[in-house]
């Protein structure tokens, strides 16, 4: 009953935002037995009423770091315009993109610095962003539903890409062409539903969605509904239980 | 000696026959005719012992025992806010009245429910879905209000140590068809929900085929597509996650019938010269289940959140009892409208993409999981109402009225199978099916939020907040209810909502 309040780091993702991000994951390991911090916590929050206040200010200190990744760059839009805000933006968050026509891609290095070459382009729109293990939410999208020639969005890892967000992205329904939401852990299918907005769509990928307890079927679903895409990430046996063999096959996402 | 001895013995009892060998071998080997009974008289000797000492420390200062039998579950004898109803809406209104006090414990409240198990509460019989496509700029503005409350809702009903509330929201939207009647008036109020900052889209027929090949588009002449915020998500989550914040942060909830209410009474005039009677609710009583013991529960303020039952509650105060012209002789417009909803299970059916469908014959289908079930249901004729005096289902009005409308509109669910149906309350307000959120003119310290017709659930975040700042602010703050206030009813000028489910 005493879950963990400090998140455990995941091991497929590296990325160095989930230290940032500390709370209760919708995880899918069973959790684990609760630290002597988390033990020695919970028994003051038997006896303290202000126990209770303290974590709370500490969780809304940490989605301090999230909101301010993901404020409106309005000033930046009405000074520079949209694409640059929108540039500027993705490389706040540590993200890349390339814009449309040409072949080079703008990063931030290892350290976070990035080159404003962008800005004396104000007017070539961005056609693929890289956005994987960053910390973009549905607020920040703001920055970038602007970009209505956006080819490929990579949201590989992001812990704060939910249902809300996939329902926003809508605004491409009429060019993008290439999704991925792999390791993405709030996403479930009501999300995924809201994806026959895309009707470009031709290749999304979904592999390693935690909170999918049908990956496969949820596979043949998206395929149905969007049929000219191809999904890749999950195959059609994943998520059923073999009543047949039960010592050989072992059910894959079994909760 | 050798009694003490074997006293000592006996109570000991436990451990020495825990301990195989010697001890238990002795004591099955005695031959003793009265063993039996001095080994009945220890184990006894040693319960009566421990039976002491369990009275011994309840007597002790520190314990809960008290010589006067409390009935459990009584409310308190006072509370500041009392909400009738613990429904989505009087959980709604009691988590935001909580929020708002600027002092802990600033205000009391309590929160009476007279069913404990919801058997019959429309909240959780309802098919939850939520939606912007209304005409009305209010009922737009507090769909948006409540779907940016669920977009951020753990900022708002997370409690610490506990899961992450989870509304299972599918972002499916709403598609809404209009035959050549209503095409003008759909596009009236595509105009305003657009203003107003919901995302709605227009479709012609061609592109609804193109979009949802298994809709036939005969006598459609135009459709209306929400493409944010709209959907269906889990009412019961919803209910429980209000429900448990409110409680954490100190809301009172008691299990109980309101029964009757004490007020006080002062004499006044209108502008126009008619003596009036100005009311003040003073003490509810509450009325414990399956008892006839009550508890008169002293009030400051009284919130109707009673959803279908508000019109009992209202006729409790004399509301409508008065001569018929007068302002006293007006009810509360609110009764109870059983309405069904069928699950059925179609395999043709369409997939992921298939939205909530709402067409102009006035039947609803959407999807329900990912198995190939549908809820499906629709609103029956003024005056075909049936009878609301229990919740059993009729399922000849699927098979004559509902399925063949459902046939003709999407064709693969020619073969179904109704696999299951429930029935659950509209609070119907009979006079513009639309909200009533304000207080009452003749009794000054209750406040309505009840009368939704169907659509209570989407709005119950916002309408908690605006019922709250009502009550602790003095006026609405951020959405307008004006409109909706209880004086339309009396001056007879009704607001038509003109997209009801």
């Amino acid at each position: 009953m005493a879950a963990p309040v400090l998140c455990q780091m995941r091991r497929r993702c590296p990325v160095v935002a989930y230290l940032s991000v500390v709370r209760r994951e919708y995880a899918s390991s069973p959790p684990s037995p609760p630290s002597l911090l988390n033990r020695f916590l919970f028994q003051l929050n038997q006896h303290f009423h202000d126990v209770e206040h303290l974590i709370n200010w500490s969780s809304w200190l940490r989605s301090r770091v999230v909101r301010r990744k993901n404020v409106f760059y309005g000033y930046t839009q009405k000074r520079f315009g949209v694409n640059v805000a929108a540039a500027y933006y993705i490389l706040g968050l540590g993200g890349g993109f390339r814009f449309a026509g040409q072949s080079e891609w703008f990063r931030p290095d290892s350290r976070g610095k990035f080159s404003y070459d962008f800005i004396n382009t104000p007017n070539s729109t961005i056609e693929e962003i890289d956005l994987s293990g960053t910390l973009i939410n549905h607020v920040g999208l703001e920055n970038i539903v602007s970009q209505n020639e956006l080819r490929s969005l990579s949201l590989q890892g992001c812990p704060e890409v939910d249902d809300w967000f996939l329902a926003r992205l809508h605004v491409f329904g009429e060019s993008l062409q290439r999704l991925d939401l792999s390791h993405c852990p709030r996403i479930t299918v009501g999300g995924l539903a809201a994806l026959q907005h895309l009707r470009k769509l031709r290749r999304l990928d979904v592999s390693s969605l935690p909170r999918l307890q049908n990956p496969g079927l949820v596979r043949i679903l998206l395929e149905e509904m969007l049929p000219h895409c191809k999904v890749i990430g999950a195959d059609y046996e994943q998520g059923l239980f073999r009543t047949d063999n039960i010592e050989e096959a072992e059910p894959v996402r079994h909760k | 000696m050798m009694k003490w001895y074997r006293a000592l013995r006996g109570l000991s009892g436990a451990a020495h026959r825990a301990l195989p060998g010697r001890h238990a071998v002795l004591h099955r080997c005695s031959f003793s005719t009265s063993a039996a009974a001095r080994k009945d008289f220890f184990q006894d000797l040693e319960n009566q012992f421990k039976a002491f000492r369990e009275k011994a420390t309840a007597a002790m200062p520190g314990s809960d025992w008290s010589p006067i039998q409390v009935t459990k579950g009584l409310p308190p004898e006072r509370a500041d806010i009392v909400i009738v109803g613990g429904g989505v809406m009087g959980w709604s209104v009691a988590y935001w009245l909580k929020r708002k006090e600027r002092v802990r414990d600033g205000v009391r409240v309590l929160v009476v429910e007279k069913d404990p198990t919801y058997s019959q509460a429309s909240s959780v019989l309802s098919c939850g879905g939520i939606r912007q496509q209304f005409s009305l700029k209010e009922n737009i503005l507090l769909s948006l209000a409540s779907a940016d409350f669920m977009k951020n809702i753990n900022d708002h009903l997370a409690v610490v140590n506990e899961d992450p509330v989870d509304l299972q929201f599918n972002h499916s939207g709403y598609l809404f068809l209009a035959s050549q009647d209503e095409a003008h008036i759909m596009e009236e109020n595509y105009v305003t929900q657009r203003d107003l900052g919901a995302k709605v889209t227009l479709l012609s027929p061609t592109q609804v085929k193109e979009r949802f090949p298994w809709i036939n588009t005969d006598g459609v002449v135009l459709a209306s597509y929400g493409l944010e915020n709209e959907g269906w998500f889990d009412p019961w989550t919803l209910l429980n996650a209000f429900r448990c914040k409110a409680m954490s942060m100190g809301v009172y909830q008691c299990f109980g019938e309101v029964t009757g209410f004490r007020c006080s009474s002062q004499k006044a005039e209108t502008m126009d010269g008619d003596p009036v009677n100005i009311k003040r609710i003073k003490y509810v009583d509450v009325r414990m289940p399956n008892s006839l013991e009550y508890q008169p529960v002293e009030c400051a303020v009284v919130v109707n959140a009673a959803g279908a039952s508000s019109g009992k509650i209202a006729d409790m105060l004399g509301i409508g009892q008065g001569p018929k012209q007068t302002m006293a002789g007006i009810p509360l417009p609110v009764e109870p409208r059983k309405r069904y909803v069928y699950v059925v299970h179609c395999p043709d059916g369409p997939g992921l993409e298939c939205p909530f469908l709402v067409d102009y014959s006035g039947f609803y289908v959407r999807r329900e999981g990912l198995g190939g079930n549908y809820i499906t249901g629709m609103s029956p004729e003024e005056t075909e109402e049936p009878d609301v005096t229990n919740l059993e289902v009729d399922h000849e009005y699927f098979h004559h009225k509902v399925w063949p409308v459902l046939c003709h509109r999407a064709p693969p669910f020619q073969c179904l199978k109704v696999s299951g149906a429930w029935a659950g309350y509209y609070d119907y307000n009979t006079f513009d099916q639309n909200a009533i959120v304000g207080m009452h003119p003749l009794v000054n310290n209750m406040f309505f939020a009840t009368g939704f017709s169907g659509h209570g659930l989407q709005q119950s975040p916002a309408i908690g907040r605006a019922v709250a700042e009502l009550i602790l602010d003095g006026g609405f703050q951020t959405i307008d209810l004006s409109a909706f206030d209880f004086k339309r009813i009396l001056y007879q000028e009704p607001i038509l909502e003109r997209n009801i489910v």
